[in-house]
């Protein structure tokens, strides 16, 4: 996904819903370089681990440093999870 | 681009395109297109979510029917523009145009498409349009826009048509008569194929099945279905009877026998077996083939 | 120990004499004869209606380390157990081992007396609830894992005296003063009475707990006056709401409703549907919803099919009034609607949890099945199935006549989305095995149908159907093309953490419950 060159988020934003294989993403600027995710599923034991890294992933291609992600997870599969992490870092840009 | 006008279209189902639940098990119940909306169905606030999602499902799954996304009006709305650039480079096989009405619109989102393909080094062709006639300027227009090199289908929908005629949908259908049929016209002169409107109330499925029976009879090559129960009734009345299978497969044997043996007047039944005949034969073989039913076991009973 | 079913069983488990291996589906043969009960007089012209629960506790001398039993008839709304419990509890009564028939929500207030002493053993079909997640988290607060038995197990175990109870405490909607009894009358109907029939008639000492105690003669009875030992009459044996649903509806999930017309492709597709065939399913979802596309095809072929057996709803009740079938043996009435219909129909005939599935009998009903369509909480690339605990170890199901049904059709359908949520159905193992894969012959996902390889007679029928065939390992191939392969719940290998032991219906040792390691 190509976003804005100056990948700065000027606002916390949300993206996703708290429904059945969906995922509610809050990305926020944290105030050092790390990229953090604190993740509620209730598969966290089976792709906790997985689904972090994607999130972690997905924002680091997107070009963004020093984010916090707070992932409120119901079921979500890999192509959700990164289509609503990168729509709340474009809701944060704006 | 061939196969993009002549593939089996027969249901095309509305996935509303920020449902991750739907999206997911969309491809199980064997629609032949499956429809990806990110226009009527999501509120404004969220287009931008919708997209995302949806060019996301299209990049990472696997789907068996063909591919749709339905964006918004690139130039009536502020959203498909954006639409087209976050949606096309995950490669759907059509983009709908809904309430298309000027063959300018089709050449903005066909350009777009083309400018794709190129950065992609995909094949010309690899995505194609299927427009959606939903307002009495549109269905002036349509013969010019069934025309575009684009354009794999078009569509009737209705909501919106009603709605410029001032009217209301009835039973019987006589409100959308003259637009059935001219869009239907407009689509086998370009040699393109037509698709009919959906049908709302899911529980209705006696009158669904009346209208599917209608528009089938009319010519139309496929209905727009918005609940998977609808699927399984639309596949069973474009399915060929067993009469009309055992006599397609006599005619095209006949016509095969023919050719191999150079004969000249060939006759079926008593019947002369001409051009028209023998390619509604094939249609009718291929619609079986496709509905899953055992073409050779009916050869056998013939 | 490696058993028949490729699970490791330890060669001690703390409070079960002698373990026998799972070796096969019918690889045991019994040399014993029945267990009897108690013989006792009646003595003339007594009167068995005692005051209340203690006066019958006091009457039969129950005591510390005794196993006292109930059945699920009232489901998700029994008081009976509450009731029982609490007064055993505060006569200071310890050690006392429960063999209920199952185990709903209602009874989570079990933990209480685990926690006291009063409770230290447990035998059920399956666990639920709070309760079901207490003990999976803690199986050392009962003095041995609980046993889990199959309804058929569950008879087999009583009859054999395996499963030996002092006292049987029976809730029953309406019973006569000399203690005949019957599910079919009163406030709390529920129906047949086929798990309390066994009960009855093996446990030592027979009290009837009812809220309809009837002055004329109840006729036809489920539960002799000949079994009964003491009536106590309460106020109310169970919340109605809890005990029967209204008509239990068909699903509307489209999901669901695909695969049940897979199990009816199937079915037909393989000649079971013909003039004459049986059949069981399910209570509910798609196993149950197989019965939409089963009678479209039985009224446009003409078929008249046999029995059912049930678990009996309301919509197989109809099927057997509009003369789709000719009788429906009922151990278990689903809905009010089946309640109806067992009061009404001559057809829709009571059977015990014996007659339904033991395996150590002449010939439980079972054994006549030509299909039974089935869930499952997970599967595995063997055709294992489990049905009691969910993706993270926690029990929270039942065996109930699942490994019976499975062991006796012709044809076993297990109907199974094949992702839920996140998380793809089939597993390389199961976490536990319930049923095992010799039983299972065909699994219907909505991605496509995987048939037991050793079923060469069904791939063969079913090469060239149009139905999205494939082989097991191609399904999970799929499903973790979705959502990728989940990490393993890690389990506890320590044979202290082994919460429950789960009995093949023969009673050999199918397969244990271990502690999931839960952060």
């Amino acid at each position: 996904m190509q976003l804005n060159k100056d990948c700065i988020l000027k606002n916390t934003a949300t993206a996703g819903f708290e429904e059945k294989n969906d995922i509610l993403i809050t990305v926020e600027a944290s105030n050092n370089d790390d990229i953090t995710v604190d993740l509620t599923s209730s598969v966290l034991r089976q792709y906790g681990r997985h689904m972090k890294e994607l999130i972690t992933a997905t924002v680091k291609e997107a070009g963004f440093t020093g984010i916090k992600v707070t992932a409120i997870d119901k079921g979500a599969w890999d192509y959700t999870i990164k289509a609503r992490v990168l729509a709340a870092l474009e809701r944060g840009m704006k | 681009m061939k196969d993009a006008k002549t593939r089996l279209r027969r249901t095309m189902m509305f996935v509303p395109g920020n449902s991750p639940k739907m999206i997911n098990s969309a491809d199980i119940y064997g629609a032949d297109s499956l429809m990806f909306d990110i226009e009527d169905s999501i509120a404004i606030t969220e287009k931008d979510t919708a997209r995302l999602l949806v060019a996301n499902a299209l990049k990472t799954l696997k789907f068996h029917s063909e591919t749709v996304v339905r964006i918004n009006h690139p130039t009536q709305t502020p959203f498909g523009m954006d639409d087209l650039k976050v949606i096309l480079p995950a490669k759907p096989n059509l983009i709908r145009l809904p309430k298309v009405e000027d063959i300018s619109e089709v050449e903005l989102v066909a350009a777009e498409i083309e400018k794709v393909e190129k950065e992609n080094g995909w094949a010309e062709g690899t995505i194609n349009i299927i427009g959606a006639i939903e307002s009495v300027k549109g269905l002036y227009n349509v013969r010019e826009i069934c025309k575009h090199p684009r354009m794999a289908a078009i569509a009737l929908g209705a909501e919106d048509f009603i709605a410029n005629l001032k009217t209301q949908r009835t039973k019987y259908g006589i409100e959308l008569y003259y637009a059935r049929s001219q869009i239907l016209m407009a689509a086998r002169d370009a040699e393109i194929q037509c698709m009919d409107t959906v049908f709302s109330d899911v529980k209705d499925m006696e009158g669904f099945a009346a209208e599917v029976t209608r528009s089938k009879d009319m010519g139309f090559d496929g209905k727009s279905v918005i609940h998977p129960k609808q699927i399984v009734e639309v596949h069973r009345i474009y399915t060929p009877t067993d009469i009309q299978i055992t006599k397609a497969l006599k005619v095209l044997d006949a016509y095969k026998d023919s050719i191999e043996n150079h004969k000249g007047v060939l006759a079926v039944d008593g019947k002369m077996i001409d051009g028209p005949i023998v390619v509604r034969a094939q249609r009718i073989v291929d619609q079986a083939k496709a509905a899953g039913v055992n073409v050779e076991e009916k050869r056998e009973q013939a | 120990m490696i058993n028949a079913a490729g699970r490791d069983i330890p060669e001690q488990i703390k409070g079960i004499k002698d373990i026998k291996l799972y070796k096969g589906e019918f690889a045991y043969t019994p040399s014993t004869v029945k267990a009897g009960k108690k013989i006792r007089v009646g003595i003339p012209h007594t009167d068995k209606i005692l005051e209340n629960i203690d006066a019958s506790i006091e009457k039969i001398g129950l005591k510390d380390g005794q196993t006292i039993s109930f059945h699920h008839h009232l489901r998700n709304g029994d008081y009976v157990m509450k009731m029982v419990v609490e007064r055993i509890a505060a006569k200071g009564i310890k050690d006392i081992t429960i063999a209920s028939s199952s185990l709903s929500p209602c009874h989570d207030f079990l933990i209480n007396y685990i926690e006291n002493g009063t409770v230290t053993a447990l035998e059920s079909s399956g666990l639920r609830g709070e309760l079901g997640k207490y003990l999976t988290k803690n199986p050392q607060a009962l003095k041995k894992p609980v046993i889990i038995r199959s309804h058929g197990g569950r008879a087999r175990a009583i009859e054999a005296g395996e499963l030996h109870i002092d006292a049987a405490f029976m809730a029953v909607p309406a019973c006569d003063h000399l203690g005949n009894a019957t599910g079919r009358k009163g406030k709390s109907a529920f129906g047949s009475m086929g798990y309390a029939m066994i009960d009855s008639a093996y446990a030592d000492n027979v009290v009837l707990i009812t809220d309809n105690l009837m002055e004329d003669p109840v006729y036809p009875y489920s539960i002799p006056q000949t079994d009964v030992d003491y009536i106590v009459k309460v106020d109310e044996i169970g919340d109605p709401a809890g005990i029967a649903s209204g008509a239990i509806r068909m699903t509307k999930s489209p999901t669901q409703l695909l695969l049940a017309k897979y199990a009816a492709e199937i079915m037909e597709q393989t000649g079971v549907l013909k003039e004459g065939f049986s059949m069981q399913m399910g209570s509910g979802g798609a196993s149950l919803a197989v019965a939409k596309f089963i009678r479209e095809k039985m009224e446009k072929q003409q078929i008249t099919g046999s029995f059912g057996i049930g678990g009996i709803t309301g919509i197989f009740a109809d099927m057997l009034k509009d003369g789709l079938f000719k009788a429906a043996y009922d151990t278990q009435t689903f809905d009010t609607a089946a309640i109806e219909s067992i009061k009404e129909n001559p057809n829709h005939i009571e059977i015990s949890a014996s007659f339904y599935a033991n395996p150590w009998n002449a010939g439980p009903i079972v054994n006549n099945l030509d299909t039974v369509i089935l869930s499952a909480t997970e599967v595995d690339l063997d055709f294992n199935v489990n049905a009691i605990t969910d993706s993270n170890g926690i029990c929270m199901g039942a065996s109930g006549g699942h490994s019976d049904t499975a062991a006796g059709a012709a044809l076993t359908l297990i109907v199974v989305p094949l992702v839920r949520g996140r998380l793809p159905m089939i597993r390389d193992h199961v976490q536990n095995v319930v049923t095992p894969g010799d039983s299972v012959d065909v699994i219907i996902t909505d991605r496509g149908i995987a048939i037991n390889p050793k079923r060469k007679d069904l791939v063969e029928k079913l090469q060239g159907s149009s139905l999205p065939i494939c082989t097991i390992e191609e399904l999970q191939k799929i499903a973790y093309e979705f959502v990728g392969k989940p990490e393993e719940v890690e389990l506890s290998s320590d044979d202290k953490d082994i919460v429950a032991v789960i009995e093949y219906r023969d009673g050999s040792i199918i397969d244990v419950i271990r502690k999931p390691i839960l952060d």
